[in-house]
């Protein structure tokens, strides 16, 4: 490990992580580090254990091994952590609430001014004023999707978890998005699992590259090159 | 459980409150209530009765039928249903405890469906009041307890259907299942048991009062019959063991103690298992 890396705090830390379905082991023993302010995309086709890796971040999993987030346990601290985590899902689900109501929700968890979240929304081009008694499902798939990520940069949190983020967004909203993560806190943590290996390439400071439950390949990218 | 719990109680009240089949529900209590005014029912009688007492037990009868289906099947999809459509996955990355997720929904879950089902009883005692009609206070609030203590059985078992169900198909199937077999022993199926098999009635009886429906029908029925009369020899048994009054606390009681094991049982798996 580099010398710069060794000072940087581990936020997540899985060591022999295992995670089995019908006596299926679709994570075979994981032991990877990521630290703060690393920036990485999880690449690997599908069934290589990205989706259910970040679903063990999120504790919506039980697991075998060890796993810290943060230095919490993502199943026993689960409220405390999700403090600390932001996520968007790559489709977005069919949640009954108003745009409004969503808001008012993620500003009252959080604790967050809700501006923060009709600022980032808006920015990438979601009229959030006139879609506020808009149910969310009602949405098209593009507005879902940039309403989920404002909700989830609004709230600022060290650890950023996207499972295709970009997938439903139009090309100017996408560059708007990009741009918003290149510039978001320098020490937080971003996990960005994508198909899109070259829209990452800006913003990427690691690959990791997932294959039948394993780590294949974790390689830092110096993007200043 | 802490502000979680409240904030996603609110949120799924006001989910709630805007469908439809709420309103629905709401109008067809409200809309039964004035038909069996409209109808005469307050002049009828029955073992005496009349007025409104009458039709309290007419209500208690009509709300035998309706809610305990009504509440299995719309309880059985809510977790089942959100863990499908990958509601849960996004709502349990937000700091809320998995308790706090799945008792908010048992809580508004039951202030949507009593509420309707207790107006509806009001708005009786409130037009049997303009019409000078006696009102039975005693049946009044005890009909409503009761009324409480049948939606909590069924929501506690539904929402622990909906906890281990692996679909939603699954799930309303087996909610289907179990409310056929309740109505099926309700008393038919029972005495023909009885007599076919030549079966101590002790254990036949007890065995019928396992059911919560049977509980909920006999604990309606004692109030105003109080020997029992309407449900023939099985009446000697119940009332030579209990007695009256002991029966009116446990027609409470075990609805609301087997509705919160289930749904206790039903979060500790929730809990303890994957939740999506």
């Amino acid at each position: 490990m580099e010398e710069k890396d060794k000072n940087k705090r581990s936020l997540i830390s899985a060591k022999n992580l295992v995670k089995t379905f019908n006596k299926i082991n679709v994570l075979k023993g994981l032991n990877i580090d990521f630290n703060e302010g690393d920036r990485i995309a999880l690449i690997g086709q599908n069934g290589a254990g990205k989706t259910t890796l970040i679903r063990c971040i999120l504790g919506q999993y039980i697991f075998d091994g060890e796993l810290k987030v943060m230095g919490y346990n993502p199943r026993l601290d689960h409220e405390t952590l999700m403090q600390h985590i932001g996520f968007i899902p790559q489709t977005p689900p069919p949640i009954k609430m108003t745009v409004g109501e969503m808001i008012d929700f993620f500003s009252k968890l959080s604790k967050t001014n809700e501006e923060e979240f009709v600022k980032i929304g808006e920015d990438m081009g979601l009229d959030v004023q006139s879609n506020l008694n808009k149910p969310f499902l009602k949405l098209s798939g593009g507005m879902k999707q940039k309403l989920l990520v404002a909700l989830a940069l609004g709230r600022k949190p060290e650890i950023l978890l996207m499972d295709e983020p970009s997938a439903n967004l139009d090309p100017a909203a996408r560059k708007v998005f990009f741009k918003y993560l290149e510039e978001y806190d320098k020490k937080a943590l971003m996990i960005i699992s994508s198909h899109r290996v070259k829209e990452l390439e800006n913003l990427a400071t690691r690959v990791v590259e997932m294959d039948l439950g394993e780590v294949l390949i974790d390689k830092k990218i110096d993007i200043n090159i | 459980m802490g502000k979680g719990f409240l904030y996603m109680t609110e949120l799924d009240l006001m989910q709630n409150l805007r469908s439809k089949w709420f309103w629905a529900y709401s109008f067809l209590f409200g809309a039964f209530v004035a038909i069996m005014f409209l109808s005469g029912v307050t002049e009828s009688q029955i073992i005496g009765f009349v007025g409104l007492s009458r039709l309290m037990v007419t209500f208690m009868q009509v709300s035998m039928a309706i809610l305990p289906i009504y509440v299995l099947i719309t309880t059985v999809r809510s977790v089942v249903g959100d863990r499908e459509s990958n509601v849960m996955e996004y709502m349990l990355s937000l700091p809320i405890s998995f308790s706090a997720y799945y008792w908010s929904k048992f809580v508004s879950k039951f202030l949507v469906i009593y509420i309707p089902v207790l107006f509806a009883l009001i708005v009786a005692i409130v037009w049997g009041g303009l019409k000078n009609l006696e009102i039975p206070w005693d049946l009044f609030f005890f009909y409503s307890a009761l009324l409480a203590a049948l939606i909590f059985n069924f929501l506690g078992l539904g929402m622990f259907i909906s906890a281990r169900a692996k679909s939603q198909e699954v799930a309303i199937g087996t909610a289907f299942i179990i409310w056929l077999i309740l109505v099926a022993f309700l008393d038919l199926l029972l005495m023909g048991m009885m007599l076919k098999m030549r079966m101590n009635p002790d254990v036949v009886i007890w065995g019928g009062m396992i059911n919560p429906l049977q509980i909920f029908r006999t604990g309606s029925l004692i109030l105003f019959d109080q020997k029992l009369t309407v449900m023939g020899p099985a009446s000697y048994y119940v009332l030579d063991v209990l007695g009256r009054n002991a029966f009116l606390i446990l027609s409470i009681a075990y609805p609301l103690f087997l509705g919160w094991l289930f749904a206790f049982l039903g979060g500790r798996y929730f809990r303890k298992n994957d939740v999506i």
